[in-house]
């Protein structure tokens, strides 16, 4: 015990040094930098899994190579980080040795405790996380949260799978029941009722992002039970896209374009914009502005969007599909408006209640809507 | 050249060979693809051993592999092929969160010391399970230890997205914290956690008791011939469920270190593949737990220089699992020149 009170004693000294210096450094030359447009900007990328994996990483991949292909960025990435160690280990290499300004570890499992260990320990770098709730009262300030309304193209994707159907029984295969996928499952489910009301979505949870063959179980005991119309939300949908198109069934798809999986039955999907976030983000640091902590955004932000129609597709669906968009983007469509009943009978929002978009409320949703079949118990 | 010399020697000189002709096979696929080799096994050398940053880098990812590998390595000596490493460091993992969260606010040291008994206990009963199941019941080991894996990994999400669930955790759902105070803290002023200390000891610990103690020799002679161990008397059964106790806690142990040193609490990060590339180490060092250490510093550098080579050269991930797959399929394929080569026998004496 002695000895390690010593050790205590030693590297909190250690670290008022380096506070102190750090502080001297920022008094002699912090002012400028902070305001001086920045001639090169470093950004440092983070993905859990493959960049090439037809779903989450992939997006982020996408967005990194467009906002690469300015002269003035120099993007570096790794892909495969798993959420331990090992992360602390990249993203404090991506500062020595490549000097990035600016790093995006994009899995929800690198933010706490990860990324807020090592933001503590380099102020001058900002840590930008995808998905994470920064919180001004807990967190350091040079870590943000950036994250899209991706439930608003899920909502038309429920439109049109809504037409669609022809059993009036959809499928929804999901990772695990956290807020950001129930209030996915919700919406797909809104949409597709606000076509047919007596509509049902039937949700399994296979328990991880990546379980590529509990998925394609999922997906063909769904085709099975007579459900003709499957969309997921795990890390890559292929497997879920492509089980749907061998099934003879229709499919929407998640996080990037899955179309040329499933020429046949594939319908539209939701997609992420990561090129429009990342490109903003660069030309705040160029000129020197102040980075927001919190930044949200749907389709009229042009942060998410909806893949291309297929082939499939009937001329009324997409017609009432973008009726609805275009409602999206005025800012008059409200997904969560009362009355709305969760899939026990319980009222969660009652009539007259309405929660927009940017409704802190609706990121710890804890309930499945009216129509779903399934539990959040997973 | 004594006996003791030449198998010394021997054991040195064919893995350094064997790495050798690996890393030329390596450097004609990486020019395959495009990429110059020299720069490429140059970058790897960086990433992993060239700076004393890339040495942090490259221990923090050693550490839990020298636990995952005994794991395999102790069944192995007995002759059992275990590759439950995963679910025993899942399992140790999550009891000592539980553990820690239970205790939270006693001293940290009796909190420390009851984690890493609960790991040792429950990944070390984990793996004894199918020492157990082969003894009794003549299940098959490797199927059984799979198979465990799986349902390891089912209960931890069970209980972290069920009652252990600290609500706070929106997206990533983990269990409560098991508090700040009760963390194992890094080695002096360096990156590198204490987990790096439990590694080192307890793999020179347990090549003492594998080489150096009567119970350790009588491993060895079930693991070499069963039928001879069970006709002069050796406690087989016993002997098997022992060796594969102290597997399993080594890798429980593995477990205790990512919740303590790490995470801080248990979530499904804890099934980060650890316990499959500790099997790849446990081969690589032939089951011998002192040739762990530096196969696994060997491993956790390649892992390690990864970055490096995505970033520096544009080459995917995979890059470094081909180099690791290369070396394993070398290495085991010169097992097969152990004994065969003259140089390294002794000359025949005959004392007649």
């Amino acid at each position: 015990m002695g000895k390690e009170n010593i050790n205590k004693v030693r590297r909190s000294v250690l670290k008022a040094l380096a506070a102190a210096g750090a502080v001297s450094v920022l008094g002699g030359m912090g002012a400028s930098s902070a305001l001086a447009a920045i001639s090169k900007v470093k950004m440092g990328f983070i993905y859990v899994g493959p960049r090439d994996d037809y779903g989450y990483n992939q997006s982020h991949f996408e967005g990194k190579t467009s906002v690469a292909s300015m002269k003035w960025v120099k993007a570096v990435d790794e892909e495969n980080v798993p959420e331990t160690i090992e992360v602390v280990k990249t993203m404090e290499s991506m500062i020595n040795l490549d000097g990035v300004q600016v790093l995006f570890p994009t899995s929800f499992g690198y933010f706490d405790p990860h990324i807020l260990k090592v933001a503590k320990k380099y102020p001058d770098v900002t840590f930008l996380h995808c998905g994470g709730l920064w919180d001004a009262k807990k967190h350091p300030k040079n870590v943000g949260s950036y994250f899209g309304y991706i439930d608003e193209p899920v909502y038309l994707s429920g439109v049109i799978a809504g037409h669609m159907s022809k059993t009036g029984k959809l499928g929804y295969i999901a990772a695990i029941p956290i807020p950001q996928v129930l209030r996915n499952i919700n919406s797909f489910t809104l949409g597709a009722r606000s076509v047919n009301p007596d509509i049902t979505t039937n949700v399994v949870f296979t328990g991880g992002w990546a379980n590529p063959v509990k998925e394609a179980e999922a997906a063909n005991s769904m085709a099975d039970q007579g459900i003709d119309v499957l969309t997921c939300h795990v890390d890559s949908p292929k497997v879920v896209v492509q089980t749907a198109e061998k099934r003879g069934i229709f499919s929407c798809g998640y996080h990037t374009n899955q179309s040329v999986l499933a020429p046949k039955g594939f319908l539209t999907g939701a997609e992420w914009n990561w090129s429009k976030v990342y490109s903003d983000y660069a030309d705040m640091i160029k000129n020197g502005k102040k980075i927001p902590n919190l930044v949200r955004g749907g389709l009229k932000e042009g942060l998410v969007k909806s893949s291309p129609y297929g082939k499939a597709v009937t001329k009324k669906a997409k017609a009432d599909a973008e009726v609805v968009r275009k409602k999206f983007m005025d800012g008059s469509m409200i997904v969560y408006k009362g009355p709305i009943k969760d899939n026990t009978g319980k009222t969660v929002i009652p009539a007259g209640k309405e929660y927009t978009q940017t409704d802190i409320w609706l990121e710890s949703m804890n309930w499945l809507v009216e129509g779903v079949i399934g539990t959040t118990k997973g | 050249m004594t006996r003791e010399l030449g198998k010394l020697l021997e054991s040195i000189a064919i893995p350094v060979v064997a790495l050798l002709v690996s890393l030329f096979l390596f450097s004609v696929f990486v020019s395959f693809s495009g990429a110059n080799a020299f720069e490429v096994l140059g970058g790897i050398y960086r990433g992993a051993f060239g700076s004393w940053f890339s040495w942090q880098n490259t221990l923090v990812r050693a550490a839990p592999l020298m636990l995952t590998a005994l794991c395999t390595a102790l069944p192995a000596r007995i002759g059992l092929i275990v590759i439950g490493g995963e679910g025993a460091m899942v399992i140790g993992g999550l009891f000592a969160a539980l553990t820690g969260i239970y205790l939270d606010g006693l001293n940290p040291l009796l909190v420390i010391s009851c984690m890493t008994l609960a790991g040792v206990i429950t990944g070390g009963s984990w793996v004894a399970a199918m020492g157990a199941l082969k003894h009794y019941r003549n299940v098959n080991e490797t199927i059984s230890s799979l198979l465990l894996n799986y349902i390891a990994i089912a209960i931890l999400s069970f209980l972290v997205l069920g009652i252990l669930r600290d609500p706070a955790t929106l997206n990533n759902p983990s269990s409560y914290p098991i508090g700040e105070a009760n963390m194992i803290g890094d080695i002096g002023d360096t990156s590198i956690h204490g987990g790096l200390l439990f590694g080192l000891a307890i793999c020179i610990g347990l090549w003492f008791l594998m080489r150096r103690t009567i119970y350790g020799f009588a491993v060895d002679i079930v693991g070499g011939n069963i039928r001879a161990a069970q006709i002069s008397g050796l406690p087989v059964g016993k002997l098997i469920i022992l060796t594969c106790f102290l597997g399993g806690a080594a890798a429980g142990i593995a477990g205790v270190i990512e919740v303590a040193a790490v995470h801080g609490r248990a979530n499904l990060s804890l099934n980060a593949g650890y316990g499959y590339a500790g099997i790849l180490v446990a081969f690589l060092a032939r089951h011998n737990p002192i040739a762990i250490i530096p196969v696994a510093i060997l491993l956790g550098g390649i892992r390690a220089s990864s970055g490096l080579l995505q970033r520096s050269f544009d080459l995917p991930d995979a890059t470094t699992l081909v180099l690791q797959g290369i070396i394993f399929i070398v290495i085991l394929a010169s097992e097969a020149l152990y004994g065969r080569i003259k140089w390294f026998q002794p000359k025949v004496t005959s004392n007649a």
